[in-house]
């Protein structure tokens, strides 16, 4: 593994990043589009990032647990192949909106559905072209305490509070000072 | 099984509280997908509580596990409170880990609050200074 990826921090120059990089609170989601949990956490996320505005960076890493989730590499995959495209976030959204339906045909449909070339993103996915940058995502999750999905960092700092909005809020305001 | 059986390669041995435990925090789902970097120190990976063999079948079955778990059912317990991480009051083993190197020594050890899972960064470093050990000792030999 790169020895230079900050393992809780998100690196603007490699990692999906969203917001502003003057940001005065970055948080980091290791997640993977078949967990549950990371489902319920999808909404919260959203709404920080509503409330929270120019002040937040968020960044996303892949951390997929595919022994029990049989469709997160390949989910992960279309997202990075959608990023290729120009697009990780509109799929990373899709994805987690379609916890239930991603097959690679219903990963096919939601590259049409967001006017991406569907052919080359299904294509990409199926020979695993993104495997090792996922799993450096996921190695990197290992080193930093990623223990399980969700798990967010705050300013470099593991949260392990309550997955709500009121109790992430909080804390964010007060990495934020 | 005997420890013995892994002389000359590492041993990490997971003790846990019981199987069954929800799925996405689950400590052993999680090493189930970081063994091929315990594979790359030539570690041998086993996961140890106190319930019965099938209930670890089914379980290992359930979660698709790549590795033993071994069952410390009869005497309940014994291994655990070999290693000093049986708890009486509830009747299971600690959540606790092991880092055994090559001649059978144990090189680290850690045992988590119940409810947390500890991960796999602290084995992974206590392989990495098990790695780099051997190569000193074997450079000045």
């Amino acid at each position: 593994m790169s020895a230079r990826i900050a393992l809780t921090l998100p690196d603007p120059e490699r990692d999906h990043i969203s917001g502003s990089v003057d940001g005065s609170v970055r948080l980091l989601e290791y997640g993977d589009y078949e967990c549950p949990s990371c489902g319920m956490a999808q909404p919260i996320v959203k709404e920080i990032q509503r409330q929270l505005g120019g002040d937040l960076l968020f960044a996303f890493r892949h951390f997929p647990l595919t022994k029990i989730h049989p469709h997160s590499e390949h989910a992960a995959e279309a997202a990075e192949a959608a990023g290729t495209q120009g697009n990780f976030w509109d799929m990373h959204d899709l994805l987690f909106e379609n916890q239930r339906a991603l097959e690679d045909e219903d990963l096919t449909a939601y590259a049409a559905e967001l006017g991406l070339d569907k052919t080359r993103l299904i294509r990409e996915v199926t020979s695993s072209l993104y495997a090792a940058r996922i799993r450096e995502d996921f190695k990197s999750g290992i080193r930093g305490g990623v223990n399980g999905t969700p798990t967010f960092f705050i300013n470099g700092e593991r949260y392990d509070g309550a997955l709500d909005l009121r109790h992430l809020l909080n804390s964010l305001a007060f990495h934020s000072t | 099984m005997s420890l013995r059986e892994f002389r000359g390669q590492p041993v990490i041995l997971a003790f846990y509280p019981a199987d069954w435990s929800p799925v996405c925090g689950d400590q052993m789902t999680l090493y189930n997908e970081v063994l091929e970097e315990f594979q790359a120190f030539q570690a041998e990976l086993l996961g140890l509580s106190v319930d019965g063999a099938w209930c670890h079948a089914a379980y290992a079955r359930q979660n698709k596990l790549h590795f033993p778990l071994l069952a410390d059912f009869e005497p309940k317990g014994e291994v655990a409170r070999a290693y000093g991480v049986y708890d009486e009051k509830e009747g299971t083993c600690e959540r606790a880990l092991f880092v055994i190197d090559s001649d059978g020594i144990i090189h680290w050890s850690y045992v988590s609050p119940i409810g947390v899972n500890p991960g796999a960064n602290g084995i992974l470093s206590a392989l990495e200074e098990l790695k780099s050990k051997n190569e000193m000792a074997e450079a000045t030999k």
